[in-house]
């Protein structure tokens, strides 16, 4: 008889499992996270290099001279705003008129859920101006967009005298075949999505706007710039995008030569290039960038507009000018001339960027590791779950056969009485779980005002603080749902509970690393240990702090103070715990207005799975 | 006084027109240096004597006008825009989406529609020397045509077949400068077919001339220095083809540029470059007559000519329309046959069954 239908050989297939599992489980996890560790080393990440033939090489000669012209734009940007407070617009719409624009506005406005207390603001209203630099010879049929996000803290004034004169000397070219969108958007990123949704024709985040004048054609690429200062030391790129997404790799390589051939320094993550790859130094460094980019990735913000503009598979990339204590320094027109090289080469592309990698993990601007490379560490740690869940069955199946006294039940025998009362007792915690999940995700924006009227806080607050609550009280709940349940419920129902639970998270964890791969292993290192050593024997307190410390929560702040750490910026305590409700508000609030699916995803997904872990430790 | 066999000499090639069909497989902006290539060679093809009305000239025609070229109306093949191969009296025969695999098919073996314009023709005769240029992207075997399909090597050695078999060429000369190029003249089968290419099957052809204010290279390696060497040839110049094999060594083409003249009857080194590239004017003014022989002479001659063509394999076309098949009319008379073994095996079984049925015995009154 086959292996699996012959009782005799089940059994001992199944005792074979239920020895080696243990140690299996925890070569997996170590082989995962010695995985990703090693993804920094060179066999498995590889140079860059650009695939698509249209772009070909740099060879394009760059002749931007127009510094002194971008400083006096800038000047006066800075002037008239200070004068008016907010953009602009009248002085920003006759510039891009004389530069040879066709220009076009359009106004947008929208109510927060809560006050922004970072960004300090509530109700926002603003405009968008933005002028169409047309094709001399070709239809309007694409187009590339370059944009200034002008914000309340940071005015980029610089930027957007580099866009002006950088548009005063393209419109003097006859060799574009793509029409050029130049784009100055107010209250940064809503601005930005605001236009991308009424360019879209889409409303997807609730953004009030007026509807636009002026189209060009479908976006092939765009460029962000942040530039507020005369003068840079380096130029820094921001690649991570909403919920992770990515731009094609190949827009970054495009980047990457000009900035070789301009002699421009270059960073990703704020961090410098290794040079030596050889040595363990390089790759050390490269660990450290890679987990920038992994946390960044992971919280799945926007880190500047390039990250709405993936949601549209429009390719993008922030660059950022620094100004630091280096003793080179660039001016603008270096700045202008990169610029004007990249927009050249995209200006050959028949279609749009698809040749490269869309999943991809940066160690450094010039190396990278693909998906076929990295994708293992996550299954790794998922098969643990995997693992454990197994055993877990064989235990349930041994249990059943034990109770049908030795007799061979048939390979398609009914479930055993122990797993029917365990199914009804399985349905409480799931529902409770899932409405506490519910109400973590719909109350704190809901009642944030009846919180402020009892308590003396800010609607911001109330809101951070009623997470927080909610969060907690779900931790009190196990006891509850035991009362709940009929008290008969026998010893084996919680195995029924966490093989339910651990299925659930391998599936959750397994759909978020396909999409967002450094939301996955980030949370798979975290919870698999939790969630495959809980159990109701053992030492429980020991458990319950394993528990929480590797809940959503925990885990938000740990990667938090992580992440300043990596920058070479460490927190205290206070400034951690500051930082860590700004975020949780910040996490709300870009839910709302960005359609950022993190806090979703932690509410109604995670947490509920994570409780049901919390009611198998507190089974008894 | 001259003598016939100079007279026999002035005809020595055997061509009496010339005809050059040059074809740029590419399009699209990043391939400019293929359009370059070919409009060069057409340049010193009509240069060196070969009109319009002789040349097939199929170019995808995108570069000149695209919106990416910041010199509109002009394509160049060397940096620093020194020549301007566009020029102003470019006619392109076949423009576009019109070159295709079929097509190019059609114009080498004839079969064309007959609404097609003369000027898209190749009217060459069993007297033309052929000049057949192919530039673009290639692997080994096959050429590729604007992105969407492929010629093999098999189908142009079929296609030259044809050309030969309908008397459409006297001699061919194709020259290929894509990479890989010399897998596409290995099948070649039929005679008096001479091909050049400009690397070997595995290697690169390489482009030159990175050009950073049009922003893409300009020209091939080696059809930039065939350009070169074709400059310096005049209508009137002896070069001859070996100073066109040693064109671009390896140590400026990168590639190996390979050739094959073993389908090719004449010597190379008997074989002008002109007699390809050029048209044929041969005009020789001479005050003095000549005496050829008398006319029953040359008819005997003739006549020897004749019989020793009857001796050779009488030539026919293949059967084009195979009626016999097609109206399933009896066939004709063949030879006779002796019945098959099995009408005789089936005639000894019934004489062995009724001798069997009727006795033996009656069997001896036979034998």
């Amino acid at each position: 008889m086959g292996l699996l239908s012959d009782p005799v050989r089940r059994r001992a297939l199944a005792r074979l499992v239920l020895r080696l599992n243990a140690p299996l489980c925890v070569l997996s996890y170590v082989a995962g996270i010695a995985w990703f560790l090693a993804l920094a080393f060179p066999p498995l990440t590889q140079r860059t290099y650009m695939s698509e033939n249209a772009m070909g090489s740099t060879m394009v000669e760059e002749q931007f001279v127009g510094g002194d012209r971008a400083r006096s734009f800038a000047r006066d940007f800075a002037a008239y705003r200070r004068k008016s407070g907010a953009l602009p617009v009248a002085w920003l719409e006759r510039t891009m008129r004389s530069v040879g624009l066709e220009v076009y506005t359009q106004s947008f406005s929208r109510k927060l859920p809560f006050p922004d207390e970072t960004h300090e603001r509530y109700m926002v209203s603003g405009t968008n101006v933005y002028g169409i630099l047309r094709a001399p010879r070709a239809a309007s049929t694409e187009s590339l967009v370059f944009t200034v996000p002008c914000g309340s803290d940071s005015t980029n004034s610089q930027a957007v005298g580099l866009l002006l004169a950088l548009a005063a000397h393209f419109r003097g070219q006859i060799y574009w075949a793509k029409d050029i969108i130049f784009l100055v958007t107010e209250h940064d990123l809503l601005g930005t999505e605001a236009w991308l949704e009424a360019y879209h024709d889409v409303n997807v985040t609730g953004m009030q706007s007026s509807p636009l004048q002026g189209w060009a054609g479908a976006i092939q690429a765009a460029v962000a710039l942040e530039l507020s200062s005369d003068v840079v030391t380096s130029l820094d790129v921001a690649v991570e995008g909403l919920n992770g997404q990515l731009p094609n790799l190949d827009l970054l390589n495009l980047f990457q030569t000009f900035c070789q051939k301009g002699g421009l320094l270059c960073t990703l993550q704020g961090k410098l290039q290794p040079q030596d790859w050889t040595s363990l130094d390089g790759p050390l460094q490269g660990l450290q960038t890679l987990l920038l980019m992994v946390l960044q990735q992971a919280s799945g913000r926007p880190h500047g507009p390039h990250g709405l503009f993936l949601r549209y598979r429009v390719e993008a990339l922030t660059l950022r000018g620094i100004n630091s204590f280096r003793q080179y320094k660039y001016d603008l027109v270096a700045v202008g001339k990169a610029l004007e090289g990249m927009f050249r080469k995209l200006n050959h592309l028949l279609e749009r960027l698809h040749q490269s990698f869309f999943l991809y993990l940066l160690p450094a601007l010039s190396r990278f590791v693909s998906i076929g490379l990295y994708m293992p560490a996550a299954g790794f740690l998922l098969l643990v779950l995997g693992l454990k869940a197994l055993e877990l069955w064989m235990q349930l199946h041994e249990a059943g056969v034990g109770l049908e006294a030795g007799g061979g039940p048939g390979p398609s025998a009914p479930l055993p009485p122990a797993q029917g009362v365990g199914l009804a007792s399985l349905v409480a915690p799931l529902l409770v779980s899932q409405a506490m999940g519910l109400a973590l995700y719909i109350l704190p924006v809901l009642g944030q005002h009846v919180a402020t009227q009892h308590f003396p806080v800010g609607e911001a607050e109330a809101v951070v603080l009623t997470l927080l609550a909610i969060y907690v009280a779900g931790l009190a709940l196990p006891h509850n749902t035991h009362r709940v349940v009929s008290t008969q419920a026998p010893d084996r129902g919680w195995m029924a509970l966490k093989l339910v639970a651990l299925i659930y998270l391998a599936l959750q964890l397994g759909c978020i690393a396909l999409t967002n791969f450094s939301l996955g292993f980030l949370l798979a290192a975290t919870m698999v240990p939790a969630a495959a050593l809980t159990e109701p024997h053992g030492p429980r307190p020991l458990y319950a702090a394993l528990l929480v410390l590797t809940g959503p929560a925990a885990t938000l702040l740990g990667s938090l103070f992580l992440w300043r750490e990596l920058q070479e910026a460490p927190l205290s305590i206070a400034e951690g715990w500051q930082l860590f409700l700004a975020a949780l508000a910040q996490g709300v609030l870009e839910h709302y207005t960005y359609g950022a699916l993190l806090f979703p995803l932690l509410a109604l997904g995670l947490y509920p799975c994570w409780l049901l872990f919390w009611n198998v430790l507190f089974w008894k | 006084m001259i003598s016939d066999d100079q007279a026999e000499q002035f005809f020595r090639s055997g061509h009496t027109n010339n005809w050059a069909v040059l074809v740029c497989t590419s399009r699209f902006w990043f391939n400019y240096r293929h359009v370059a290539n070919t409009l060069s060679v057409y340049r010193s093809v009509k240069r060196l004597g070969i009109p319009d009305s002789h040349i097939v000239l199929m170019l995808a025609d995108d570069m000149a006008c695209n919106p990416r070229n910041p010199k509109p109306a002009t394509v160049f093949s060397h940096k620093n825009m020194e020549l301007n191969v566009y020029g102003d009296d470019v006619e392109v025969d076949y423009r576009s989406y019109e070159v295709t695999v079929e097509n190019f098919l059609r114009v080498l073996t004839g079969r064309i529609p007959p609404s097609t314009p003369r000027s898209k023709r190749l009217l060459s005769d069993d007297r033309s020397n052929i000049l057949i240029y192919m530039t673009g992207h290639g692997g080994n075997g096959f050429l590729k045509f604007q992105d969407s399909e492929e010629i093999t090597n098999i189908e142009l050695a079929d296609a030259f077949e044809q050309m030969w078999q309908k008397r459409r060429y006297n001699e061919l000369l194709f020259i290929i400068d894509t990479c890989q190029g010399a897998s596409m003249y290995e099948r070649f089968y039929s005679p008096n077919i001479m091909a050049l290419a400009s690397s070997q099957v595995g290697e690169d052809s390489l482009s030159h001339q990175p050009d950073p204010a049009i922003g893409v290279h300009l020209m091939d390696r080696y059809t930039f220095y065939v350009l070169e060497f074709l400059e310096e040839i005049n209508p009137a110049s002896q070069t001859n083809m070996n100073d066109l094999f040693q064109v671009c060594p390896k140590s400026l083409c990168v590639s190996t540029p390979g050739h094959r003249t073993d389908l090719f009857q004449r010597d190379p080194k008997n074989v002008l470059i002109t007699d390809f590239f050029g048209s044929v004017r041969k005009v020789e003014i001479t005050t003095e007559t000549i005496s050829l022989q008398q006319y029953s002479e040359m008819e005997s001659s003739y006549k020897e000519d004749q019989m020793d063509e009857e001796l050779m394999e009488p030539l026919k076309y293949a059967e084009q329309l195979p009626v016999a098949q097609i109206i399933h009319q009896k066939p004709k008379l063949k030879d006779w046959h002796p019945p098959g073994g099995f009408i005789l095996g089936l005639w000894a079984l019934i004489i062995m069954v009724f001798f069997k049925t009727y006795g033996i015995k009656h069997m001896k009154f036979i034998f």
